[in-house]
Protein backbone atom coordinates (compact mmCIF):
# COMPACT_ATOMS: atom_id res chain seq x y z
CA UNK A 1 0.00 0.00 0.00
CA UNK A 2 1.71 3.19 -1.23
CA UNK A 3 0.61 6.61 0.66
CA UNK A 4 1.70 9.81 -0.93
CA UNK A 5 2.13 12.67 2.45
CA UNK A 6 3.62 15.20 0.67
CA UNK A 7 3.68 17.71 -3.01
CA UNK A 8 7.25 16.23 -2.88
CA UNK A 9 6.98 12.49 -2.04
CA UNK A 10 4.11 13.27 -5.20
CA UNK A 11 6.76 14.15 -7.46
CA UNK A 12 9.74 11.24 -6.83
CA UNK A 13 6.80 8.91 -6.99
CA UNK A 14 5.80 10.14 -10.41
CA UNK A 15 9.39 9.63 -11.55
CA UNK A 16 9.54 6.08 -10.42
CA UNK A 17 6.13 5.27 -12.26
CA UNK A 18 8.09 6.99 -15.71
CA UNK A 19 11.50 5.60 -15.16
CA UNK A 20 9.80 2.04 -14.78
CA UNK A 21 8.09 2.12 -18.31
CA UNK A 22 9.75 2.29 -21.14
CA UNK A 23 7.47 4.34 -24.02
CA UNK A 24 9.79 2.23 -26.61
CA UNK A 25 7.97 -1.26 -25.68
CA UNK A 26 5.28 -2.16 -27.74
CA UNK A 27 1.54 -1.93 -26.40
CA UNK A 28 -1.70 -2.38 -27.75
CA UNK A 29 -4.18 -0.35 -26.00
CA UNK A 30 -7.99 -1.34 -26.68
CA UNK A 31 -10.82 0.89 -26.29
CA UNK A 32 -13.14 -0.65 -23.11
CA UNK A 33 -15.92 1.67 -22.58
CA UNK A 34 -19.64 0.82 -22.55
CA UNK A 35 -20.05 1.16 -26.32
CA UNK A 36 -16.67 -0.61 -27.31
CA UNK A 37 -17.94 -3.49 -25.01
CA UNK A 38 -21.00 -3.51 -26.42
CA UNK A 39 -19.44 -4.32 -30.26
CA UNK A 40 -17.42 -7.01 -28.33
CA UNK A 41 -14.51 -5.25 -26.61
CA UNK A 42 -14.35 -7.73 -23.76
CA UNK A 43 -13.89 -10.87 -26.39
CA UNK A 44 -11.27 -9.07 -28.00
CA UNK A 45 -9.69 -7.90 -24.94
CA UNK A 46 -10.13 -11.67 -23.28
CA UNK A 47 -8.25 -12.82 -26.95
CA UNK A 48 -5.67 -10.41 -26.63
CA UNK A 49 -4.66 -11.66 -23.04
CA UNK A 50 -4.68 -15.72 -24.35
CA UNK A 51 -2.79 -14.80 -27.93
CA UNK A 52 0.51 -12.54 -25.62
CA UNK A 53 0.57 -15.65 -23.71
CA UNK A 54 0.61 -18.25 -26.76
CA UNK A 55 2.73 -16.71 -28.30
CA UNK A 56 5.26 -16.24 -25.50
CA UNK A 57 5.00 -12.52 -25.51
CA UNK A 58 4.08 -11.84 -22.35
CA UNK A 59 7.65 -9.56 -21.41
CA UNK A 60 7.87 -7.62 -24.30
CA UNK A 61 4.02 -6.84 -25.52
CA UNK A 62 1.81 -5.25 -23.27
CA UNK A 63 -1.89 -4.75 -23.22
CA UNK A 64 -4.03 -1.03 -21.96
CA UNK A 65 -7.47 -1.26 -21.62
CA UNK A 66 -8.36 2.35 -22.44
CA UNK A 67 -12.05 4.32 -21.70
CA UNK A 68 -13.68 5.17 -24.82
CA UNK A 69 -12.50 7.59 -28.02
CA UNK A 70 -15.04 8.40 -29.25
CA UNK A 71 -15.67 6.64 -32.56
CA UNK A 72 -18.09 4.39 -31.48
CA UNK A 73 -19.18 3.11 -34.89
CA UNK A 74 -16.38 2.15 -35.80
CA UNK A 75 -15.45 0.22 -32.45
CA UNK A 76 -13.60 -2.16 -31.00
CA UNK A 77 -10.61 0.00 -31.84
CA UNK A 78 -7.39 -1.08 -31.03
CA UNK A 79 -4.01 1.27 -31.22
CA UNK A 80 -0.71 -0.50 -31.57
CA UNK A 81 1.96 1.70 -29.90
CA UNK A 82 4.23 3.29 -29.94
CA UNK A 83 3.67 3.48 -33.95
CA UNK A 84 0.31 4.56 -32.96
CA UNK A 85 -1.71 2.18 -35.80
CA UNK A 86 -4.74 2.72 -35.64
CA UNK A 87 -7.23 -0.38 -36.65
CA UNK A 88 -10.92 -0.57 -36.15
CA UNK A 89 -13.85 -3.08 -36.17
CA UNK A 90 -11.89 -5.51 -34.60
CA UNK A 91 -12.83 -9.08 -33.95
CA UNK A 92 -11.78 -11.69 -31.89
CA UNK A 93 -10.36 -13.40 -35.09
CA UNK A 94 -8.10 -10.07 -35.90
CA UNK A 95 -6.46 -10.68 -32.63
CA UNK A 96 -3.32 -13.43 -33.71
CA UNK A 97 -2.51 -11.13 -36.05
CA UNK A 98 -2.32 -8.18 -34.12
CA UNK A 99 -0.55 -9.33 -31.46
CA UNK A 100 2.07 -11.49 -34.12
CA UNK A 101 2.68 -8.40 -35.76
CA UNK A 102 3.11 -6.62 -32.31
CA UNK A 103 6.82 -6.34 -32.32
CA UNK A 104 7.49 -5.43 -35.60
CA UNK A 105 5.72 -1.97 -35.23
CA UNK A 106 6.13 -0.99 -38.98
CA UNK A 107 4.33 -3.79 -40.43
CA UNK A 108 0.81 -2.80 -41.10
CA UNK A 109 -2.60 -4.93 -41.29
CA UNK A 110 -4.15 -2.77 -44.49
CA UNK A 111 -7.34 -4.81 -43.86
CA UNK A 112 -8.40 -3.38 -40.42
CA UNK A 113 -7.58 0.08 -41.21
CA UNK A 114 -9.77 2.99 -41.49
CA UNK A 115 -10.60 3.64 -45.42
CA UNK A 116 -11.71 7.30 -46.22
CA UNK A 117 -14.97 6.90 -48.24
CA UNK A 118 -14.24 10.32 -50.35
CA UNK A 119 -10.61 9.27 -51.61
CA UNK A 120 -10.38 5.34 -50.42
CA UNK A 121 -7.49 5.84 -48.97
CA UNK A 122 -6.12 4.12 -46.29
CA UNK A 123 -4.90 5.84 -43.02
CA UNK A 124 -2.77 4.56 -40.64
CA UNK A 125 -3.25 6.76 -37.31
CA UNK A 126 -6.35 7.78 -35.56
CA UNK A 127 -5.35 11.60 -35.55
CA UNK A 128 -5.53 11.96 -39.38
CA UNK A 129 -9.10 9.79 -39.39
CA UNK A 130 -11.33 13.15 -40.89
CA UNK A 131 -13.73 12.24 -37.75
CA UNK A 132 -10.53 13.08 -35.23
CA UNK A 133 -8.52 15.64 -37.24
CA UNK A 134 -10.26 18.96 -36.48
CA UNK A 135 -11.07 18.07 -33.14
CA UNK A 136 -9.33 19.54 -30.14
CA UNK A 137 -9.14 17.47 -27.06
CA UNK A 138 -8.69 18.79 -23.79
CA UNK A 139 -10.40 17.40 -21.20
CA UNK A 140 -11.23 14.14 -23.32
CA UNK A 141 -7.90 13.80 -24.61
CA UNK A 142 -6.14 11.63 -22.39
CA UNK A 143 -8.89 9.16 -22.37
CA UNK A 144 -7.64 6.98 -25.12
CA UNK A 145 -3.94 6.31 -23.64
CA UNK A 146 -4.96 5.81 -20.01
CA UNK A 147 -5.77 2.76 -18.08
CA UNK A 148 -9.00 4.43 -16.01
CA UNK A 149 -8.59 1.60 -13.23
CA UNK A 150 -4.79 2.08 -12.64
CA UNK A 151 -4.23 5.31 -10.83
CA UNK A 152 -0.87 4.86 -11.81
CA UNK A 153 -1.31 5.88 -15.37
CA UNK A 154 -3.14 8.85 -14.35
CA UNK A 155 -0.10 9.98 -12.47
CA UNK A 156 2.38 9.34 -15.02
CA UNK A 157 0.40 11.75 -17.50
CA UNK A 158 1.14 14.20 -14.43
CA UNK A 159 -2.19 13.38 -12.63
CA UNK A 160 -2.83 15.01 -9.12
CA UNK A 161 -0.29 17.38 -10.16
CA UNK A 162 -2.60 20.44 -10.00
CA UNK A 163 -4.08 19.54 -6.64
CA UNK A 164 -0.26 19.66 -5.42
CA UNK A 165 0.16 22.54 -6.54
CA UNK A 166 -3.06 24.26 -5.06
CA UNK A 167 -2.00 22.69 -1.85
CA UNK A 168 1.37 23.26 -1.68
CA UNK A 169 0.96 26.98 -2.50
CA UNK A 170 -2.07 28.41 -3.63
CA UNK A 171 -4.88 29.85 -1.21
CA UNK A 172 -8.44 29.12 -1.82
CA UNK A 173 -8.75 32.83 -2.68
CA UNK A 174 -5.81 32.46 -5.73
CA UNK A 175 -8.14 29.15 -6.86
CA UNK A 176 -11.39 30.79 -6.67
CA UNK A 177 -9.34 33.93 -8.69
CA UNK A 178 -8.04 31.69 -11.64
CA UNK A 179 -11.33 30.04 -12.01
CA UNK A 180 -12.61 32.86 -12.55
CA UNK A 181 -10.10 34.47 -14.47
CA UNK A 182 -10.95 31.38 -16.87
CA UNK A 183 -14.40 31.92 -17.60
CA UNK A 184 -15.29 28.74 -17.14
CA UNK A 185 -18.89 27.91 -18.00
CA UNK A 186 -20.65 25.07 -16.73
CA UNK A 187 -20.76 21.90 -18.63
CA UNK A 188 -24.11 20.61 -18.03
CA UNK A 189 -26.14 22.79 -20.68
CA UNK A 190 -26.84 26.02 -18.04
CA UNK A 191 -23.85 27.76 -18.20
CA UNK A 192 -23.93 29.72 -15.28
CA UNK A 193 -20.08 30.93 -14.82
CA UNK A 194 -18.35 28.76 -12.34
CA UNK A 195 -16.17 30.81 -10.33
CA UNK A 196 -19.04 32.66 -9.30
CA UNK A 197 -21.08 29.75 -7.94
CA UNK A 198 -17.89 29.24 -6.29
CA UNK A 199 -17.64 32.48 -4.63
CA UNK A 200 -21.19 32.39 -4.01
CA UNK A 201 -20.77 29.43 -1.65
CA UNK A 202 -17.08 30.37 -0.52
CA UNK A 203 -18.34 33.88 0.61
CA UNK A 204 -21.86 31.55 2.79
CA UNK A 205 -20.95 31.89 6.57
CA UNK A 206 -22.09 28.48 7.61
CA UNK A 207 -19.92 26.07 8.23
CA UNK A 208 -20.65 23.06 7.05
CA UNK A 209 -20.47 23.28 2.44
CA UNK A 210 -20.54 20.51 -0.05
CA UNK A 211 -19.28 19.37 -3.20
CA UNK A 212 -21.81 17.34 -5.77
CA UNK A 213 -20.54 16.19 -9.73
CA UNK A 214 -23.59 15.97 -11.64
CA UNK A 215 -23.32 12.72 -13.50
CA UNK A 216 -26.87 12.06 -13.98
CA UNK A 217 -26.57 12.49 -17.74
CA UNK A 218 -29.86 10.97 -19.60
CA UNK A 219 -30.47 13.32 -22.59
CA UNK A 220 -30.67 10.70 -25.45
CA UNK A 221 -27.81 10.48 -27.90
CA UNK A 222 -25.64 12.05 -24.78
CA UNK A 223 -22.41 10.39 -23.17
CA UNK A 224 -19.84 12.93 -22.39
CA UNK A 225 -20.01 12.24 -19.01
CA UNK A 226 -20.11 8.65 -18.97
CA UNK A 227 -17.02 8.65 -21.56
CA UNK A 228 -15.47 10.60 -18.58
CA UNK A 229 -16.29 8.94 -16.16
CA UNK A 230 -15.13 5.63 -17.68
CA UNK A 231 -12.07 6.57 -19.58
CA UNK A 232 -10.77 9.14 -16.83
CA UNK A 233 -12.45 9.33 -13.09
CA UNK A 234 -9.51 10.90 -11.52
CA UNK A 235 -9.62 14.10 -12.98
CA UNK A 236 -13.41 14.69 -12.09
CA UNK A 237 -12.33 13.70 -8.72
CA UNK A 238 -8.91 16.17 -8.71
CA UNK A 239 -11.14 18.80 -10.33
CA UNK A 240 -13.51 17.68 -7.39
CA UNK A 241 -10.86 18.44 -4.52
CA UNK A 242 -9.53 21.71 -5.60
CA UNK A 243 -13.02 22.59 -5.83
CA UNK A 244 -13.64 21.44 -1.77
CA UNK A 245 -10.64 23.35 -1.13
CA UNK A 246 -11.64 26.22 -2.82
CA UNK A 247 -15.28 26.95 -1.11
CA UNK A 248 -14.47 24.86 2.36
CA UNK A 249 -16.36 21.66 1.87
CA UNK A 250 -14.87 18.90 3.59
CA UNK A 251 -17.81 16.24 1.81
CA UNK A 252 -18.05 15.49 -1.82
CA UNK A 253 -21.09 13.06 -3.52
CA UNK A 254 -21.23 11.88 -7.10
CA UNK A 255 -24.19 11.47 -8.44
CA UNK A 256 -24.34 8.84 -11.30
CA UNK A 257 -27.32 7.28 -12.83
CA UNK A 258 -27.14 3.36 -11.97
CA UNK A 259 -28.07 2.60 -15.64
CA UNK A 260 -24.09 3.49 -16.21
CA UNK A 261 -23.06 0.64 -14.61
CA UNK A 262 -19.39 0.60 -15.88
CA UNK A 263 -19.04 4.60 -14.60
CA UNK A 264 -20.10 3.60 -11.35
CA UNK A 265 -17.63 0.80 -11.12
CA UNK A 266 -14.74 3.21 -12.63
CA UNK A 267 -15.56 6.35 -9.81
CA UNK A 268 -15.74 3.95 -7.27
CA UNK A 269 -12.79 2.45 -7.71
CA UNK A 270 -10.93 5.48 -8.55
CA UNK A 271 -12.25 6.97 -5.08
CA UNK A 272 -10.79 4.02 -3.46
CA UNK A 273 -7.67 4.36 -5.03
CA UNK A 274 -7.22 8.35 -4.09
CA UNK A 275 -8.35 7.29 -0.39
CA UNK A 276 -5.21 4.76 -0.24
CA UNK A 277 -2.65 7.10 -2.28
CA UNK A 278 -3.87 9.68 0.06
CA UNK A 279 -5.51 12.29 -2.51
CA UNK A 280 -8.56 11.79 -0.46
CA UNK A 281 -8.99 11.70 3.44
CA UNK A 282 -7.17 13.46 6.22
CA UNK A 283 -4.99 15.98 5.49
CA UNK A 284 -4.35 15.30 1.90
CA UNK A 285 -0.80 15.97 0.92
CA UNK A 286 0.18 16.99 4.44
CA UNK A 287 -2.05 20.33 3.56
CA UNK A 288 -4.27 19.84 6.84
CA UNK A 289 -6.73 20.04 4.27
CA UNK A 290 -9.64 16.80 4.69
CA UNK A 291 -12.05 15.82 2.39
CA UNK A 292 -14.03 12.59 1.07
CA UNK A 293 -16.43 11.79 -1.90
CA UNK A 294 -19.31 9.08 -1.59
CA UNK A 295 -20.84 7.98 -4.50
CA UNK A 296 -24.91 8.11 -4.59
CA UNK A 297 -26.25 6.24 -7.57
CA UNK A 298 -29.77 7.57 -9.50
CA UNK A 299 -32.45 4.96 -9.27
CA UNK A 300 -33.91 6.54 -12.72
CA UNK A 301 -35.69 9.67 -12.70
CA UNK A 302 -34.76 11.77 -15.43
CA UNK A 303 -35.70 15.12 -13.38
CA UNK A 304 -33.19 14.68 -11.10
CA UNK A 305 -30.70 16.08 -13.22
CA UNK A 306 -32.17 19.64 -12.13
CA UNK A 307 -29.72 20.41 -9.29
CA UNK A 308 -32.44 21.10 -6.59
CA UNK A 309 -34.08 17.64 -7.56
CA UNK A 310 -30.56 16.17 -7.44
CA UNK A 311 -29.90 17.19 -4.40
CA UNK A 312 -33.28 16.41 -2.94
CA UNK A 313 -32.45 13.04 -3.97
CA UNK A 314 -29.29 12.63 -2.29
CA UNK A 315 -31.13 13.38 0.80
CA UNK A 316 -33.18 9.43 0.37
CA UNK A 317 -36.00 11.60 -0.98
CA UNK A 318 -38.42 11.47 -4.10
CA UNK A 319 -36.47 13.95 -6.18
CA UNK A 320 -38.12 16.70 -7.32
CA UNK A 321 -37.55 20.54 -8.00
CA UNK A 322 -38.06 23.25 -5.86
CA UNK A 323 -38.10 26.81 -6.73
CA UNK A 324 -34.58 28.75 -6.66
CA UNK A 325 -35.27 31.97 -4.72
CA UNK A 326 -32.00 31.19 -2.48
CA UNK A 327 -29.81 29.54 -5.13
CA UNK A 328 -28.59 26.22 -3.88
CA UNK A 329 -24.86 27.03 -3.64
CA UNK A 330 -26.38 29.32 -1.02
CA UNK A 331 -28.89 26.87 0.67
CA UNK A 332 -28.90 23.50 -1.11
CA UNK A 333 -28.19 19.95 0.09
CA UNK A 334 -29.21 19.61 3.64
CA UNK A 335 -30.30 23.51 3.50
CA UNK A 336 -26.30 23.99 3.06
CA UNK A 337 -24.71 25.84 0.95
CA UNK A 338 -23.60 23.23 -1.90
CA UNK A 339 -21.67 23.74 -5.32
CA UNK A 340 -23.02 21.46 -8.01
CA UNK A 341 -21.39 21.30 -11.23
CA UNK A 342 -21.01 19.05 -13.83
CA UNK A 343 -18.75 16.15 -14.95
CA UNK A 344 -17.40 17.88 -17.37
CA UNK A 345 -16.79 21.42 -15.70
CA UNK A 346 -14.56 19.68 -12.50
CA UNK A 347 -12.34 17.90 -15.32
CA UNK A 348 -11.80 21.24 -16.81
CA UNK A 349 -10.47 22.52 -13.02
CA UNK A 350 -6.98 20.79 -13.32
CA UNK A 351 -5.94 21.41 -16.46
CA UNK A 352 -6.90 25.44 -16.10
CA UNK A 353 -5.19 25.09 -12.34
CA UNK A 354 -1.94 23.79 -14.37
CA UNK A 355 -2.09 25.69 -17.36
CA UNK A 356 -3.00 28.83 -15.99
CA UNK A 357 -6.40 31.07 -16.48
CA UNK A 358 -4.44 32.82 -19.59
CA UNK A 359 -4.13 29.64 -21.46
CA UNK A 360 -7.66 28.70 -21.05
CA UNK A 361 -9.50 31.85 -22.54
CA UNK A 362 -7.13 31.53 -25.48
CA UNK A 363 -9.35 28.47 -26.65
CA UNK A 364 -13.21 28.86 -27.33
CA UNK A 365 -15.65 31.80 -28.53
CA UNK A 366 -15.49 35.05 -26.81
CA UNK A 367 -18.68 34.48 -24.22
CA UNK A 368 -17.56 30.70 -23.91
CA UNK A 369 -13.92 29.79 -22.69
CA UNK A 370 -12.01 26.14 -23.31
CA UNK A 371 -13.49 23.32 -24.88
CA UNK A 372 -16.69 21.08 -24.93
CA UNK A 373 -17.13 17.66 -25.45
CA UNK A 374 -19.95 16.64 -28.17
CA UNK A 375 -21.31 13.34 -28.52
CA UNK A 376 -23.50 12.83 -32.11
CA UNK B 1 -37.51 -15.98 -3.76
CA UNK B 2 -38.14 -13.54 -1.48
CA UNK B 3 -35.18 -12.16 0.37
CA UNK B 4 -34.75 -13.01 4.37
CA UNK B 5 -34.27 -10.71 6.96
CA UNK B 6 -31.36 -11.23 7.64
CA UNK B 7 -29.85 -10.30 4.26
CA UNK B 8 -32.08 -6.64 4.37
CA UNK B 9 -29.98 -5.59 7.69
CA UNK B 10 -26.91 -6.63 6.21
CA UNK B 11 -27.73 -4.13 3.30
CA UNK B 12 -28.63 -1.50 5.82
CA UNK B 13 -25.85 -2.42 7.65
CA UNK B 14 -23.57 -1.81 5.23
CA UNK B 15 -25.15 2.04 4.85
CA UNK B 16 -24.74 2.57 8.42
CA UNK B 17 -28.40 2.65 8.67
CA UNK B 18 -28.96 6.18 7.86
CA UNK B 19 -32.08 7.38 6.79
CA UNK B 20 -31.03 9.38 3.51
CA UNK B 21 -29.50 5.99 2.20
CA UNK B 22 -32.99 4.76 1.68
CA UNK B 23 -32.56 4.80 -1.98
CA UNK B 24 -29.37 3.15 -2.12
CA UNK B 25 -30.68 0.73 0.50
CA UNK B 26 -33.74 0.23 -1.71
CA UNK B 27 -31.32 -0.65 -4.92
CA UNK B 28 -29.03 -3.01 -3.54
CA UNK B 29 -32.65 -5.18 -2.82
CA UNK B 30 -34.08 -4.39 -6.26
CA UNK B 31 -30.52 -5.63 -7.44
CA UNK B 32 -30.41 -9.03 -5.64
CA UNK B 33 -34.44 -9.52 -5.51
CA UNK B 34 -35.34 -8.16 -8.61
CA UNK B 35 -38.53 -6.34 -6.99
CA UNK B 36 -39.70 -4.76 -4.13
CA UNK B 37 -42.44 -7.13 -1.90
CA UNK B 38 -44.23 -5.28 0.61
CA UNK B 39 -42.81 -7.12 3.62
CA UNK B 40 -39.51 -5.79 2.58
CA UNK B 41 -40.65 -2.26 2.09
CA UNK B 42 -41.85 -2.14 5.97
CA UNK B 43 -38.55 -4.24 7.06
CA UNK B 44 -36.41 -0.92 5.59
CA UNK B 45 -38.78 1.13 6.95
CA UNK B 46 -38.89 0.28 10.41
CA UNK B 47 -34.82 -0.82 10.36
CA UNK B 48 -34.28 3.13 8.77
CA UNK B 49 -37.43 4.42 10.67
CA UNK B 50 -38.75 5.87 7.63
CA UNK B 51 -42.52 6.19 7.30
CA UNK B 52 -43.51 3.72 5.22
CA UNK B 53 -45.54 5.92 3.19
CA UNK B 54 -42.12 7.83 1.90
CA UNK B 55 -41.01 4.42 1.24
CA UNK B 56 -43.49 3.73 -0.66
CA UNK B 57 -43.17 7.34 -2.05
CA UNK B 58 -39.82 6.28 -3.30
CA UNK B 59 -40.59 2.36 -4.31
CA UNK B 60 -43.03 4.41 -6.94
CA UNK B 61 -40.96 7.65 -7.89
CA UNK B 62 -37.74 5.84 -9.25
CA UNK B 63 -38.16 4.06 -12.80
CA UNK B 64 -35.56 1.40 -10.73
CA UNK B 65 -38.11 -0.18 -8.73
CA UNK B 66 -40.71 -2.77 -9.19
CA UNK B 67 -43.62 -3.40 -6.97
CA UNK B 68 -44.25 -6.69 -8.77
CA UNK B 69 -42.18 -9.72 -9.27
CA UNK B 70 -39.79 -9.49 -12.71
CA UNK B 71 -38.84 -12.33 -15.02
CA UNK B 72 -35.66 -13.86 -14.87
CA UNK B 73 -34.40 -11.90 -17.70
CA UNK B 74 -34.97 -8.31 -18.09
CA UNK B 75 -35.18 -7.04 -21.46
CA UNK B 76 -34.90 -3.40 -22.45
CA UNK B 77 -35.49 -2.43 -26.02
CA UNK B 78 -33.68 1.40 -26.47
CA UNK B 79 -36.74 4.12 -27.69
CA UNK B 80 -34.36 6.65 -27.87
CA UNK B 81 -33.94 9.08 -31.11
CA UNK B 82 -31.27 7.32 -32.94
CA UNK B 83 -32.36 3.64 -32.58
CA UNK B 84 -36.45 4.92 -33.13
CA UNK B 85 -34.80 6.09 -36.48
CA UNK B 86 -33.07 2.75 -37.12
CA UNK B 87 -36.29 0.93 -36.31
CA UNK B 88 -36.70 0.09 -32.89
CA UNK B 89 -40.15 -0.05 -33.14
CA UNK B 90 -39.94 -3.16 -35.27
CA UNK B 91 -37.75 -4.61 -32.99
CA UNK B 92 -39.90 -3.90 -30.19
CA UNK B 93 -43.37 -5.36 -32.34
CA UNK B 94 -41.16 -8.40 -32.98
CA UNK B 95 -40.28 -8.79 -29.21
CA UNK B 96 -44.26 -8.11 -28.22
CA UNK B 97 -45.02 -10.58 -30.26
CA UNK B 98 -42.54 -13.11 -29.72
CA UNK B 99 -42.93 -13.20 -25.99
CA UNK B 100 -46.90 -12.46 -25.76
CA UNK B 101 -46.19 -9.35 -23.15
CA UNK B 102 -46.13 -5.72 -23.51
CA UNK B 103 -43.62 -3.11 -21.78
CA UNK B 104 -44.23 -2.54 -18.28
CA UNK B 105 -45.31 -6.35 -18.40
CA UNK B 106 -43.60 -10.30 -17.32
CA UNK B 107 -45.04 -13.29 -19.10
CA UNK B 108 -46.96 -16.31 -17.43
CA UNK B 109 -43.92 -18.23 -17.09
CA UNK B 110 -41.92 -15.61 -15.49
CA UNK B 111 -39.28 -15.75 -18.37
CA UNK B 112 -38.95 -12.53 -19.17
CA UNK B 113 -39.83 -8.95 -18.15
CA UNK B 114 -40.12 -6.40 -20.87
CA UNK B 115 -39.71 -2.80 -20.75
CA UNK B 116 -38.78 0.18 -22.91
CA UNK B 117 -35.69 2.80 -21.89
CA UNK B 118 -34.52 5.79 -23.25
CA UNK B 119 -31.58 6.05 -24.70
CA UNK B 120 -28.77 3.61 -23.81
CA UNK B 121 -25.89 5.65 -25.08
CA UNK B 122 -24.59 3.47 -28.05
CA UNK B 123 -26.32 5.30 -30.21
CA UNK B 124 -23.89 3.98 -32.91
CA UNK B 125 -25.01 0.29 -32.44
CA UNK B 126 -29.09 0.70 -32.59
CA UNK B 127 -31.32 -0.31 -32.47
CA UNK B 128 -29.92 -2.05 -29.13
CA UNK B 129 -31.56 -3.87 -27.06
CA UNK B 130 -30.47 -5.13 -23.70
CA UNK B 131 -30.75 -8.20 -22.13
CA UNK B 132 -29.76 -8.81 -17.96
CA UNK B 133 -27.29 -5.63 -18.82
CA UNK B 134 -25.82 -7.60 -21.84
CA UNK B 135 -25.97 -5.57 -24.92
CA UNK B 136 -27.11 -6.28 -28.24
CA UNK B 137 -26.16 -3.96 -31.10
CA UNK B 138 -27.89 -3.60 -34.79
CA UNK B 139 -30.48 -5.80 -34.10
CA UNK B 140 -32.49 -7.14 -37.21
CA UNK B 141 -35.60 -8.58 -37.06
CA UNK B 142 -34.49 -12.04 -37.28
CA UNK B 143 -31.61 -11.90 -34.92
CA UNK B 144 -34.11 -10.24 -31.94
CA UNK B 145 -36.03 -14.13 -32.43
CA UNK B 146 -32.40 -16.44 -32.12
CA UNK B 147 -31.05 -13.90 -29.55
CA UNK B 148 -34.63 -14.28 -27.17
CA UNK B 149 -34.42 -18.02 -27.76
CA UNK B 150 -31.01 -17.90 -26.36
CA UNK B 151 -31.82 -17.05 -23.31
CA UNK B 152 -33.45 -20.47 -20.76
Amino acid sequence: MIRINTPEELEIFRQEILSGRDPGKPCITLCSGSACNASGSEEVGARIEEEIIQQGLSGSVGLRKTGCHGFCERGPIIINHPAETTYLQIKPGDVPEIVSNALQQDKVINRLLYTDPGTNEKIVHESEIPFYKHQKRLVFGSNGSIDPKNIDDYLAIGGYSALAKVLSGMSPEDVLDEVKKSRLRGRGGGGFPAGSKWEGSRDASEKIKYVIVNADEGDPGAYMDRALLEGNPHSILEGLIIGAYTIGAHEGYIYVRQEYPLAVENISLAISKALEYGFLGKNILGSGFDFVVKVHKGAGAFVCGESTALMTALEGRAGEPRPKYVRSNIRGFWDKPSVLNNVETWANIPLIINKGADWFTQIGTEGSKGTKIFSL
Amino acid sequence: MNLDNEKIDQIIDRHHGEASSLIQVLLEIQSDNHWLPKEVLERVSEKLQVPLSRTMHIASFYKAFSLVPKGRHDVHICMGTACHVRGAKRVLETVEDLTGIKPGETDADMKFSLETVNCLGCCALGPVMEINGKTHGKVTIGETANVLNSYE
